[in-house]
């Protein structure tokens, strides 16, 4: 860890960090009274893995909606590849390059895990109205153009057998996996993942786990993720935030971030004695 | 045994992409095209045409319509009927305004026309759902029958409040009005449908056809993937309307002949087209079809056999034949929610691995 004032750094396992890709500036979110997110900055460099974590209701995933667009901070700023974001819709957040998977798995039940996939890359396909209703030109081109790209995901996440499987007969595991194939099917520049590994049982966890290394290394993709399993999280992760009610209380590699008393107390607890 | 993806191998994602992957299928839909255009018109007399095939196709147009936008898109409506009215007032205008213009553009224009009018129909559907959404369309099918009563310049000041279809041909032949004849009734009607399914499964299989399921099934992801949700419902809502539009102008036009809104296109017409592809299948083509078929054949069907064949009075056939085809409603909603055309897709599931079971 060195030099973080020109952007870059080398991790312990010697993988380059480039400079910041997002940067939240002193982030509020409040709902009414509540407030869930208070006076929060941290940042998102070029190729790392950054976890999110904390206890429940700490205010982890309404951080990942404000950065994908579904919520916008009272208070504070979002600036993504150097520019400062304005208040977007999450679609259009979704054009910018930001990919995310949802806690509870949020696919289209009635289609089939290709056409799921193929969802995903719907921003790349520009044909106009007329060449899709008559299929003919840029449509056919690009619907073909897109299933090469998506059969690389496939690939990849290794569900070649279930791509014509209606979504909604698949196993949960499955289900996780086909969410982030569609999420990265689009070819994200940062990838949320919002506890990718929830309900999964100790094979399937190593096996998100290693997909989503491979994600990291292969395609150099920028992941941003909240687990709540510590072992993952510290296993997988180059930079850590921890949240607790809204605020954060540490900021930095797992191995600091477990020597933080503060985040100890939060996790276990003070004793009241 | 011969109903086998076995051997017939697709090596390209075009192959694998195509409307039909089993060699059956593709001959079964040729055979199918083969009669409906080169022998169906050769045979055809006005009963067949008038009770069955006419409004079948018409109804199936409808169908596909609702289908795009309920199915596919997953806005339910309830404004069909409203919005076929659009299509036959529009095709009445243009018809008479511009009698030298072929019937065809009109058809088509008459769509068109329809599509705007869904568009501004659609726009409450960025905010409301399900059946908040169902209710404001119930709002559009009684505003619009309303408007075509109360002006009188969309009926051309007649005196009756009736519209009637004048005479116009296609290549010299008569398409509409008395002296239009079975085939040729059937035929327009066979080509108007053949094109919409034909663009239909286009749209439905493309990046449009896509969002609009991703809309369905689960808007917040679909906005999360870049789905616009403004543009995806209305897109929907306009293409259904057109097809819902050209159905209304063919169903005054060619079948009906003389039409009066509130009887030929009352909120009974919305709920046989909502009908029509709940029992068809939702998000299905063939469903569409098979829908339309069910709810235009079986009550002819009854009432042959109850009329012709049992000779019973023709009130009380009429009245046991409602009981027939709301019990059989019932039963298929039952035992298939889904509709035909899952019951059609699982029989070709079985039959594809016959005689083994599994």
């Amino acid at each position: 860890m060195n030099d973080m004032s020109t952007g870059g750094y080398v991790t312990a396992d010697g993988r380059q960090i480039g400079g910041t890709l997002m940067e939240l500036k002193n982030i509020t979110l409040r709902f009414g009274g509540v407030v869930a997110i208070k006076d929060i900055s941290f940042d998102i460099r070029q190729g790392e893995i950054r976890a999110i974590i904390g206890p429940n209701g700490a205010g982890k995933s309404s951080m990942l909606n404000i950065i994908s667009g579904f919520y916008v901070p009272q208070e504070g700023e979002v600036w993504f590849k150097g520019e400062r974001r304005g208040p977007m819709k999450p679609f259009q957040v979704a054009r910018l390059g930001i990919a995310r998977t949802f806690q509870n798995i949020a696919l289209f039940d009635g289609m089939s895990v290709l056409d799921n996939i193929m969802t995903g890359r719907l921003n790349k396909m520009k044909a106009g109205f007329l060449s899709q209703a008559l299929w003919w030109g840029a449509a056919e081109r690009e619907e073909i153009a897109n299933r090469e790209a998506v059969e690389k995901v496939i690939d990849f996440l290794e569900i070649q057998n279930i791509r014509k499987t209606p979504v909604g007969r698949l196993p949960y595991g499955l289900k996780k996996r086909v969410e982030l194939a569609r999420a990265l099917a689009a070819e994200p520049q940062l990838l949320l993942l919002d506890e990718p590994m929830a309900g999964m049982n100790v094979e399937e966890k190593e096996d998100m786990s290693r997909f989503i290394l491979d994600v990291n290394d292969e395609f150099g993709t920028t992941i941003c993720l909240i687990e709540h399993d510590m072992g993952v999280v510290m296993d997988l992760s180059d930079r850590v935030v921890v949240m607790d009610y809204g605020k954060k209380i540490g900021d930095g590699t797992p191995s600091e971030v477990r020597a933080n008393q503060e985040v100890i107390d939060a996790y276990l607890g003070v004793a009241h004695d | 045994m011969i109903y086998r993806e076995a051997g017939d191998f697709k090596t390209g994602y075009r192959a694998d992409g195509q409307t039909f992957p089993i060699r059956l299928d593709r001959w079964g839909y040729y055979a199918a095209l083969a009669v409906a255009f080169g022998i169906i018109p050769f045979v055809i007399n006005n009963y067949w045409a008038n009770a069955v095939l006419v409004p079948f196709l018409i109804y199936a147009i409808a169908a596909l319509g609702l289908n795009i936008l309920t199915g596919y898109a997953g806005q339910v409506s309830l404004g069909t009927g409203g919005f076929m009215a659009v299509g036959a007032y529009a095709v009445y205008k243009l018809m008479t305004s511009f009698p030298e213009v072929s019937i065809l553009i009109h058809i088509l224009l008459a769509g068109g026309i329809t599509a705007a009018v869904g568009v501004l129909f659609g726009l409450p559907s960025l905010r409301i759902k399900g059946f908040y959404l169902a209710v404001a369309t119930l709002a559009a099918q009684f505003f619009l029958v309303w408007l075509f009563n109360k002006v009188p310049w969309f009926y051309n000041y007649s005196a009756s409040g009736q519209i009637n279809a004048p005479t116009r041909t296609v290549m010299d032949i008569a398409v509409t009005g008395p002296t239009a004849s079975a085939p040729a009734k059937y035929l327009v009607c066979l080509v108007f449908a053949f094109a919409l399914a034909w663009l239909a499964r286009n749209l439905t299989r493309g990046s449009l056809g896509r969002k609009w399921m991703a809309i369905r099934d689960m808007d917040i992801a679909a906005e999360i993937i870049g789905v616009d949700p403004l543009r995806a419902k209305l897109s929907a809502f306009a293409v259904s309307s057109f097809f819902i539009g050209i159905a209304g102008a063919l169903l005054f036009a060619v079948y009906l002949g003389a039409a009066e809104v509130g009887e030929a296109f009352g909120i009974n017409k919305s709920f046989l087209v909502l009908f029509m592809i709940i029992i068809g299948g939702l998000g299905s083509i063939f469903g569409s079809f098979a829908g339309a078929a069910f709810l235009v054949v079986l009550p002819v069907l009854l009432k042959n056999v109850f009329v012709g064949g049992m000779g019973w009075p023709t009130d009380l056939a009429a009245h046991i034949e409602l009981m027939i085809v709301g019990l059989l409603i019932m039963v298929f909603l039952i035992v298939e929610p889904h509709g035909l055309a899952r019951l059609w897709s699982l029989a070709k599931e079985k039959l594809r691995l016959w005689p083994f079971p599994h």
